[in-house]
């Protein structure tokens, strides 16, 4: 069989397949469906300094080929995700990476610090790139020198464990923000977050979402993602993680062609949330088909 | 145990172009989980277009016969493809979801089941248990026309029916909260159907103190409560519908 196992700059994975954060809960939502330690890594919720309720209902709407949603980043917080939450799943083999938010520099670090300590957290992914908060969240990400000021915080405070940063499509030039978090000490990238929307009903003329606006997911932005991938992957020396709108596991290898050495699943989750073991049976499988020996050796072949 | 499983449709009736009554059966013929009279399913649709599965509250169960029934109203792309299934087609379901209501009461307790439309869905299989348990299960169900009132006879075979309709085409002309039987002592309500009536009965259910519990139909995606798009503020702050409910007692919601 195929060696499936990648590094993403120093976290070693079983195989390229993670979980997207928010779309996977803690991971306990879906044990009745999947073996979480088959995956190469689950990213859990949004962790923040503090608790945070998220946004009012309604929270999501679907669109064509997609869905919009304004969650917020409702969690209970970094303290109460340590002392409650960490002592259920921190024994999967599979590796948990944390994704933290923040409302300004201080609580992004403040936050990686108290999760650098716990062994069972393998790496952390910055999130500069949630489109649903009103402070903190894209207003990093969509600024080189926010995306550094973040990142550079947030490496003093994590220091010698995998950081993962995960950027914003809604910029002028991703590339130029995956340089500067690389600039600044970040060992991978994720890319995409969602895409900045609207949807209106029309007979109520009101928009659908609390919040008006909120970020779209799912297959229909998947071109749009593949494309950044190519780019920032020829951009950065350092590993690219890959999601946005993947369903299947053909769709993951466009994006490991495109140039991610690892994907992750999301909206697909809601759909099926068995969608992660089919898209690891699929890579198996792809191998095997194409005489490939090692899935590494597909990476950025575009 | 949540799982996800494929789903032969034995058949598939429409009442008009507005709703199915859609009886399924496991497709390899394992036999159904246990379900609860309150929970509900997902719909996997496949149609163009559509992402996302559809939650359906569960009609009725049938273990004798194997077989679960979905009522299905048609309320846009997803459901109307649910509409054009044919027996024999294969469907997939995510179930069984959510928390049920409670079926526990003193003995003899008058229990009330109030539906508006479509929301007389999850009354019938909770008729059916809490007669089996031993009560006699009263029923007041509320619909726009005479015709949008679905399944009466199946009601009828289960408990006393109290109808209403907003033309005035059968039972008593207006909406639930007209209607006379409220003015009698139940122990509780149970209620489903448009926020609006719902808000209507607990006000009532507030005002003479009657224990209610209500089922919520906020818009999910993923129905394992990991999107956390669900949510509906109560006492504990934003709680998912699709796990903590979708049947909340009405102490534990924050409406006014």
């Amino acid at each position: 069989m195929a060696n499936l196992s990648v590094n993403i700059g120093g976290l070693e994975l079983s195989n390229p397949v993670m979980t997207a954060s928010g779309t996977f809960g803690y991971g306990e939502e879906f044990t009745p469906f999947i073996d979480i330690d088959r995956l190469g890594a689950y990213i859990i919720k949004g962790t923040t300094l503090n608790p945070r309720q998220g946004n009012d209902y309604p929270r999501m709407v679907e669109t064509p080929a997609g869905m919009l949603n304004a969650v917020g980043l409702q969690n209970k917080g970094v303290d109460y995700f340590i002392e409650h939450i960490y002592p259920r799943i921190k024994d999967y083999k599979s590796r948990l990476i944390v994704n933290v938010s923040g409302a300004n520099v201080d609580d992004y670090a403040e936050t990686a610090r108290r999760l650098h300590s716990l062994d069972g957290v393998k790496a952390i992914e910055v999130n500069i790139s949630c489109p649903n908060v009103k402070e903190g969240g894209m207003a990093f990400g969509t600024t080189t020198d926010g995306a550094a000021s973040v990142t550079r915080a947030v490496r003093q405070a994590y220091p010698d464990k995998p950081l993962i940063v995960k950027l914003s499509p809604n910029v002028t030039s991703i590339a130029d923000i995956a340089r500067a978090v690389e600039a600044e000490g970040a060992d991978s990238v994720s890319l995409i977050n969602t895409l900045m929307g609207m949807s209106i009903d029309v007979e109520k003329r009101r928009p659908h979402l609390s919040t008006v606006t909120g970020g779209l997911s799912g297959p229909a932005v998947r071109p749009v993602a593949v494309r950044m991938v190519w780019q920032v992957a020829k951009a950065v020396k350092i590993p690219v993680i890959g999601l946005g709108g993947i369903m299947n596991g053909r769709d993951a290898i466009e994006f490991m062609l495109a140039g991610a050495r690892a994907v992750e699943i999301g909206t697909a989750n809601f759909v099926d949330p068995a969608v992660t073991m089919k898209v690891i049976d699929f890579m198996e499988d792809y191998c095997r088909r194409h005489g490939i020996n090692d899935i590494n050796e597909i990476v950025g072949c575009i | 145990m949540k799982q996800v499983k494929d789903f032969i449709i034995i058949d598939n009736c429409k009442s008009g172009d507005s709703y199915c009554r859609m009886v399924l059966s496991p497709a390899d013929g394992s036999r159904l989980p246990e379900m609860l009279p309150g929970q509900f399913v997902e719909v996997g649709v496949e149609t163009p277009g559509v992402l996302l599965r559809r939650p359906i509250s569960i009609n009725d169960v049938d273990y004798e016969a194997n077989t679960l029934t979905l009522l299905v109203r048609n309320a846009g792309r997803g459901t109307s493809a649910l509409m054009d299934m044919k027996s024999g087609d294969k469907i997939n379901l995510l179930l069984p979801l959510g928390k049920g209501f409670s079926t526990d009461a003193p003995q003899g307790a008058k229990l009330l089941l109030i539906g508006g439309g479509v929301g007389v869905a999850p009354l019938l299989y909770l008729g059916k248990t809490l007669k089996s348990a031993g009560f006699e299960p009263e029923f007041l169900l509320g619909a726009r026309t005479a015709a949008d009132l679905l399944s009466l006879d199946e009601f009828k075979s289960v408990g006393t029916v109290h109808v209403c309709t907003e033309d005035g085409s059968d039972g008593v002309k207006g909406f639930v909260t007209a209607h006379p039987c409220l003015s009698e002592a139940y122990h509780r309500y149970y209620c489903c159907g448009p926020a609006p009536m719902m808000k209507a009965v607990a006000a009532v259910a507030r005002r003479n103190g009657t224990d209610c519990e209500v089922s919520l139909e906020n818009m999910m995606a993923c129905g394992l409560g990991a999107c956390l798009c669900c949510v509906e503020k109560t006492v504990k702050g934003n709680v998912c519908v699709c796990t903590e409910g979708p049947v909340f007692n009405i102490n534990e919601l924050t409406w006014e």
